[in-house]
């Protein structure tokens, strides 16, 4: 990881090192090679009100066979990065900026036309919205039929077998009936692994899952992560898992991304960030976690405030406002200067003016003991 | 007088098939017999798996679907019944909030419009200044920025729409909110935040919700009484706290097993039961209880008779024909249709935690084994049952000292 950590925070840095050719197929022996790499990528929103910075110069690598969970609040960018990531903007309000290398081919200056030939193949994505990724027109076995011989030149026949094969996998009961069924006469939680079958039908070797697991309960939900799990161990896929569910991060990711305000606050492996947490983001994230042994008189600790305006992003810090910790450097910095990510344990990156020895004592003494 | 009452509700979707859809093969059972009763100023929490029928419970409460059959009383008033025209008056008292943020907001629409629309239609607010004025005290109490009046759904993050969903339906000023999953794309920051709100507004407003949401824990934060859903039927029904304390059903007692509490010394004393076996087709359902073909304690019984929600105490329905023989240990755990596992032992710490606890629980059943042998007239059976827990009683304070 050494290398993108130094080049974290720069304008603009050279692509990744690409060590022997990174073409598909040969997945097991490129295993832990960057497969997915972002550079200091913005993507901002030209509106009335002003310029959204949605994603505001954010860098990061996923490598083959790993899993990279992103959290981080509501709007703060999450599904704005991936949609980047899979050329899915659109719009002409979209201003958009930096790197974004998929194995070998840098996507943000590619055509329209190549990167729509990545997709679905090379990476595809699970969205959000179940509904607006399924056409309301088609069956589902149809739809799931048509993406697998897109990228694969077989009879119908073969395909539709695939298709059912992966709505069995994803948990749909009686699949050979569900099959001709149409979006809206599936549950929201079938919607979403439809979709998912959908996404996983190609085998792709990236795969940015957003929320896969919303609607679905803890059983389909373990089905589902398991199913990523075997995918990934397969084909060697790179995996972006988009959640606010901390427990499903706990269970499935490396290495953890928090964002904030369009900007990363926090990185390392998911074990340093559960573990130690560094950032004073991070520590109200894990104090607001319902749990299933608490009952209601005790309230939820929400992190105090609202997000904050991407028009008119917070100076310094853009988490001061609502930081309960913002004036424990003593001096005025938190206020003007923006906190770059900074090293605080080997591969472990905070972006917080708190010094070391501070963080750690309101980690220990105030924030530990209250979970 | 409760102000919601579902007398045996059903409903039915045909399913059709051949060139002109017009034949119907078969029926999805998505809602099957449903019948339960929600007081003014409390939260019905609606549980269970995914296409158990939770969504379409809700939408056939404020008609949305065809009822195939059964009574949906609002404050005295049976809705199943009421002539469309009526039914239009009545939507305005009955809001939902739905799964789908993007799919049920029209994306052609900015926030303000779609906010007002309704508004403008059941007269509230003189005027559009006033009504907007309402809907930025509202934006603003789900958290959203002013400025969100003039944007269109697609500039929004998943949670955001799921928020304007919420404001839309609190506008209209309703007796009942319905709300579908309202916060699962939610971070747990805002969830709070929403769920909190959501509480204050009970407060101030006194309003009445139907919450469904797959997240137990939010579940229990939120409502007063919980009710289970498994296959379009109401399983268990209790009082949240002692539902989460005591569950009866064997669904539910499972369901609640498999839900991960991140703390190692309460997960330690917890005992899994994993369910073996696929969800069944809701077009197809089993016969009798419909939860047979996984019950880990099924019996030949259930296969054929459909047991009917019942009063069991400590507040609890429960459709079971077997509920008190499983609570006295008269009926064992099969284990060839689940496995009980305990969590995994981690710390040494959790060990001595978990025994005390295990030591504690063995007692309490020990106390309703002697009851029951008071009761009952298998003497011999709950004797068993009693020795057997005294024992793993010693056993487990052994283990703590
Ligand atoms: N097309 C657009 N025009 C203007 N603003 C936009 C547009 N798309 C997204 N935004 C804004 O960018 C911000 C980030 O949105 P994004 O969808 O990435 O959030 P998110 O982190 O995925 O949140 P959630 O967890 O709620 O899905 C939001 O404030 C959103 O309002
Ligand atoms: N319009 C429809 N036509 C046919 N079948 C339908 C229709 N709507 C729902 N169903 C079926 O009814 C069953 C119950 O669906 P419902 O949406 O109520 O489930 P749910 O409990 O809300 O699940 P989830 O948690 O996944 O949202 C599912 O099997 C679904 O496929
Ligand atoms: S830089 Fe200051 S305001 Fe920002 S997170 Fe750290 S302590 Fe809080
Ligand atoms: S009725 Fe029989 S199958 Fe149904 S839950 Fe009770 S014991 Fe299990
Ligand atoms: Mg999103
Ligand atoms: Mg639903």
């Amino acid at each position: 990881m050494s290398e993108l950590e130094s080049e974290v925070g720069r304008s603009s840095v050279p692509g990744p090192r690409t060590g022997a050719a990174g073409t598909a197929g040969t997945s097991a022996a490129l295993e832990g090679e960057v497969f997915l790499s972002v550079r200091d990528l913005r993507i901002h929103f030209d509106t009335d009100d002003g310029l959204v910075r949605s994603v505001d110069g954010i860098s990061f690598d996923v490598r083959r066979g790993r899993t990279l969970g992103i959290v981080g609040e509501s709007g703060s960018g999450k599904s704005v990065t991936s949609l980047g990531i899979m050329g899915l903007h659109r719009s002409h309000s979209a201003r958009i900026s930096g790197e974004v290398w998929l194995d070998d081919d840098e996507l943000i200056a590619s055509s329209e036309d190549f990167v729509r030939r990545q997709r679905g193949r090379k990476m595809a994505m699970i969205f959000q919205d179940p509904l607006s990724a399924l056409h309301p027109y088609f069956t589902v076995g149809a739809q799931i039929t048509e993406a697998y011989r897109v990228h694969h030149p077989v009879s119908k026949k073969i395909a539709k077998a695939r298709a059912l094969d992966m709505l069995d996998r994803v948990g749909i009961p009686e699949p050979a009936k569900r099959y001709s069924g149409y979006p809206h006469e599936f549950s929201g939680g079938m919607r979403q692994r439809v979709m998912i079958a959908m996404a996983l039908v190609n085998n792709p070797e990236l795969l940015i899952a957003d929320e896969p697991t919303t609607a679905l309960d803890v059983t389909v939900q373990a089905q589902i992560l398991d199913l990523i799990r075997d995918l990934q161990k397969e084909f060697g896929s790179a995996v972006i898992v988009i959640t606010h569910d901390l427990g499903v991060v706990a269970e499935i990711a490396d290495d953890l991304l928090v964002m904030y305000a369009g900007r990363c606050v926090e990185r390392g492996t998911a074990e340093q960030v559960f573990e130690a947490p560094q950032h004073p983001y991070t520590w109200g994230l894990l104090g607001s976690m319902p749990r299933i042994d608490r009952d209601q008189t005790e309230r939820l600790i929400p992190v105090r405030g609202t997000p904050p305006s991407l028009i008119n992003v917070p100076a310094g810090c853009a988490f001061h406002p609502r930081c309960p910790h913002a004036d424990v450097p003593q001096d005025d910095k938190t206020r003007t200067l923006r906190p770059e990510l900074r090293e605080v344990g080997s591969g472990h990156f905070t972006a917080c003016h708190l010094a070391q020895e501070e963080r750690t004592r309101i980690w220990t003494e105030e924030v530990e003991p209250k979970l | 007088m409760s102000l919601l009452e579902l007398n045996d509700v059903k409903v039915h979707f045909p399913i059709k098939r051949g060139v002109f859809f017009d034949r119907t093969v078969g029926h999805v059972y998505a809602v099957d017999g449903i019948s339960l009763k929600v007081e003014a100023g409390e939260t019905y929490g609606l549980v269970g798996e995914s296409g158990c029928g939770k969504t379409t419970l809700g939408r056939a409460v404020l008609r949305l679907v065809d009822i195939t059959s059964g009574e949906v009383v609002l404050d005295g008033t049976d809705l199943a019944s009421l002539p469309d025209k009526e039914m239009r008056s009545m939507r305005r008292r009955l809001q939902m909030v739905f799964q789908d943020p993007l799919g049920s907001l029209n994306p052609r629409q900015n926030i303000e419009s779609i906010l007002s629309e309704g508004m403008a239609a059941h007269g509230i607010g003189a005027n559009q200044e006033e009504r907007r004025e309402k809907i930025r005290a509202i934006l603003a109490k789900v958290g959203l920025p002013s400025n969100a009046l003039s944007r269109y759904p697609h500039e929004f993050s998943g949670g955001q729409r799921q928020r304007i969903g919420i404001a839309r339906a609190l506008v209209l000023e309703p007796d009942v909110i319905i709300c579908d999953e309202p916060v699962s794309a939610l971070d747990v920051s805002i969830q709070a935040q929403v769920v909190n709100l959501l509480d204050e507004l009970q407060e101030e407003l006194g309003l009445t919700y139907v919450v469904i949401a797959h997240d137990l824990a939010v579940v229990r934060h939120i409502s007063d009484v919980i009710g289970v859903m498994y296959l379009g039927s109401l399983v268990e029904e209790a009082p949240s706290d002692s539902l989460y304390a005591e569950p009866k059903h064997p669904y539910t007692k499972a369901l609640m097993s498999a839900v991960p509490i991140p703390d190692p010394v309460v997960e330690e004393a917890r005992e899994r039961i994993l369910l073996t076996g696929d969800l069944p087709s809701p077009a197809n359902p089993p016969s009798g209880c419909r939860f047979h073909t996984r019950c880990p304690w099924a019996q030949p019984k259930c296969k054929e008779e459909r047991p009917q929600l019942r009063e069991v105490g400590d507040g609890h329905r429960v459709a079971c024909h077997f509920v008190e023989d499983i609570e006295s240990g008269v009926l064992q755990i099969g284990t060839d249709r689940a496995a009980v596992v305990p969590a995994a032992r981690t710390e040494d710490a959790g060990i001595e935690a978990a025994a005390a606890k295990a030591a504690e629980a063995a007692e309490a059943a020990e106390d309703k084994a002697v009851e029951e042998k008071s009761a009952s007239v298998e003497a011999t059976d709950s004797e068993a049952a009693e020795t057997d827990s005294t024992e793993s009683a010693k056993d487990s304070t052994a283990q703590g000292a």
